[in-house]
């Protein structure tokens, strides 16, 4: 293990040795729907309330993972994970019947790659053998904390986001497995100065723009040397916000760059300018990129976790929303 | 390349979609205009029910608002809201609306904390400041009646 | 006819209300908020009691009614008993519709339970 600037180099790659995802009935109605190992016949999850029905969601998805390597808690040395309620209620809930070590994070939506990262340096480190990381988000338990009661009639501005109900848990080891992180850059906070709360692309995509600057300075690699190069939940706005900046750098993504906000959900699910949400990126990073890496379709891969660090407290201070972004560089084992 | 907050601001706004307002605001004439309607058609009723003007003032706001709330807990005024916009948000229905939903909505933190705390949790406002404006005006009106 | 003014003064309000949602970054709220407001003071000011005169239910049905009905109240209560008037007035007039929505709420929230919207 090496560090160049903000970016670990995990000289022997950290194993993804398994992965999966719950999600909810919106996600499993959008284009990626057959990807997930479990898709919500309805979005309580059999539960009263919502944060009860997310950190459902969180168990099924670490159950599944686990159970898909026929692994049993006990093997876990540690979990790292998180979500968006107050707190981190609904993965706290959900680590509570599992009975592991447990850290709980809070990187906005951008948790599954700030969990991926610490769990990778963990294992990197022989700290731990064996880590389960976690991130979730859930539509009704998020829009009652951050927005408005779910019954209330308001209408959205196109630029607001659908914030995903998803939930992703992998597991990292030490050994073989087939796919492997090989690098990750740590963000840092970048503020634009975005004070609308329901254009939150727009207050990430600097901090996207300048963590993948970050790596490709640190590693000395370029866009070209990936297969794909995906963000969190920069969505519409967002995204054409990062291929803008790099243009003006004279750099080209386009046609290798994409958004798991946008990828989620279809025009006709009026999700308006796409995703968000911790499960947003976790969802398809697990249901998707995972997969595809381990069957050999992807290479090589930059999974850039968004999030913007704003709550409603300091959006009602008038405070402009803080952005931030996770890298991981995800290669297949050939 | 270094970014200051103006040309970001410029490069985002440039990027960010308006709202169909060709669409929104059609949809809150019709909607809203057709809400008053109601209230014209239950006041002509209660006025040939024998109700005074002011009764049958208060019998309108009393109908709305249980059609605003009746619409709210069948789930059916937030399909409506996000065509309708402020059609259905400035009529008396969507005050009835702006209670009903978050009284609903947190029952799960229970009657006293949840519904009852939160209720108000929008209408608050709407609330003080009319009541306030109101007690303004007439202490106004009083002065001016005791300066003659 | 009646109807025929009243759809049109109420949607044109409507109307003008959601260009302010649609151009401005005003919450809900706030608009509601100052709508009551600007109803006490067009009424104050004598504008309000003409257009309810010509619009009926146009004018008194959005939240601007609202302030209309509380400022006639006060102005009643004022000219009967005062001082004390103007404290009782305006939530006198508009005790049916806040009591009411209050009620119907309560039992709302007792007997149903919010959808899933996701």
């Amino acid at each position: 293990m090496s560090r160049v600037g903000d970016t670990l180099f995990f000289e022997t790659p950290v194993g993804v040795e398994t992965w999966a995802a719950a999600v909810g009935t919106k996600e499993g109605e959008g284009p990626l729907g057959s990807c997930f190992d479990y898709v919500a016949r309805e979005n309580r999850f059999g539960k009263k309330t919502w944060e009860q029905a997310e950190s459902r969601m969180v168990e099924i998805a670490c159950e599944t993972a686990l159970n898909k390597a026929g692994l049993t808690p006990s093997r876990l040395d540690c979990a790292l994970g998180g979500d968006l309620l107050n707190q981190c209620i609904s993965t706290g809930y959900a680590m509570r019947g599992v009975g592991v070590p447990y850290f709980g994070l809070y990187g906005a939506c951008s948790t599954m790659a700030e969990s991926l990262i610490l769990g990778a340096a963990l294992v990197s480190g022989g700290f731990a053998q064996r880590t389960l990381c976690l991130a979730s988000s859930h539509f009704c338990s998020a829009e009652r904390q951050y927005r408005y009661p779910l019954e209330y009639g308001g209408q959205r501005p196109p630029s607001a986001q659908w914030t995903a109900t998803a939930s992703g848990a992998v597991v990292l080891h030490g050994g073989p497995a087939p796919v492997g992180i090989t690098a990750a850059t740590a963000g840092r906070i970048y503020d634009p100065g975005v004070t609308d709360s329901a254009n939150m692309g727009a207050a990430m995509a600097q901090s996207a723009y300048e963590t993948l600057r970050t790596f490709f300075r640190d590693s000395g690699q370029q866009p070209a040397d990936f297969d794909l190069i995906v963000t969190g939940d920069l969505a519409a706005i967002g995204r054409d916000i990062v291929i803008e900046l790099f243009r003006r750098d004279g750099v080209e993504l386009d046609g290798r760059y994409q958004d798991c906000g946008m990828l989620l959900y279809d025009e006709s699910q009026d999700a308006h300018a796409g995703a968000s949400g911790c499960g947003c990126s976790a969802a398809v990073l697990c249901g998707r990129l995972l997969p595809d890496l381990a069957a050999g379709k992807l290479k090589k891969v930059l999974f850039c976790g968004t999030g913007a660090l704003m709550s409603p407290t300091s959006s009602n201070q008038g405070e402009s929303i803080p952005g931030i972004c996770h890298l991981l560089r995800l290669e297949a084992n050939l | 390349m270094k970014l200051d907050r103006k040309e970001y601001q410029t490069l985002y706004e440039k990027k960010s979609p308006p709202t169909p307002s060709a669409k929104t605001i059609p949809a809150a004439f019709l909607v809203g205009g057709l809400i008053c309607v109601l209230g014209q058609v239950l006041r002509t009723v209660f006025e040939n029910m024998g109700l005074d003007k002011e009764a049958a003032g208060s019998a309108v706001s009393i109908s709305l608002v249980f059609l605003g709330v009746a619409l709210t807990a069948c789930r059916l005024f937030e399909k409506i809201a996000k065509f309708a916009g402020a059609g259905t948000l400035v009529p008396i229905t969507g005050f009835a609306n702006s209670i009903a939903a978050p009284a609903m909505e947190f029952k799960t933190e229970g009657f006293v904390l949840g519904t009852c705390v939160k209720m108000f949790s929008i209408a608050g406002p709407v609330l003080t400041f009319g009541i306030s404006a109101s007690v303004f005006y007439g202490v106004i009106l009083w002065l001016m009646e005791v300066m003659g | 006819m009646m109807y025929l003014k009243a759809f049109l003064v109420g949607g044109v309000i409507c109307a003008l209300s959601q260009v302010l949602i649609d151009r401005t970054r005003l919450t809900p709220a706030r608009i509601l908020s100052a709508y009551v407001v600007l109803g006490v003071i067009l009424t104050g000011v004598g504008l309000w009691g003409p257009l309810v005169e010509w619009a009926g239910c146009g004018a008194t049905v959005p939240l601007l009614g609202f302030g209309y009905t509380m400022a006639e109240g006060v102005k009643k209560a004022v000219a009967e008993s005062g001082l004390l008037g103007a404290f009782t007035g305006g939530l006198t007039a508009t005790a049916g519709g806040i009591a009411a929505a209050v009620g119907f709420s309560l039992l709302a929230a007792f007997l149903f339970k919010p959808g899933d919207r996701s």
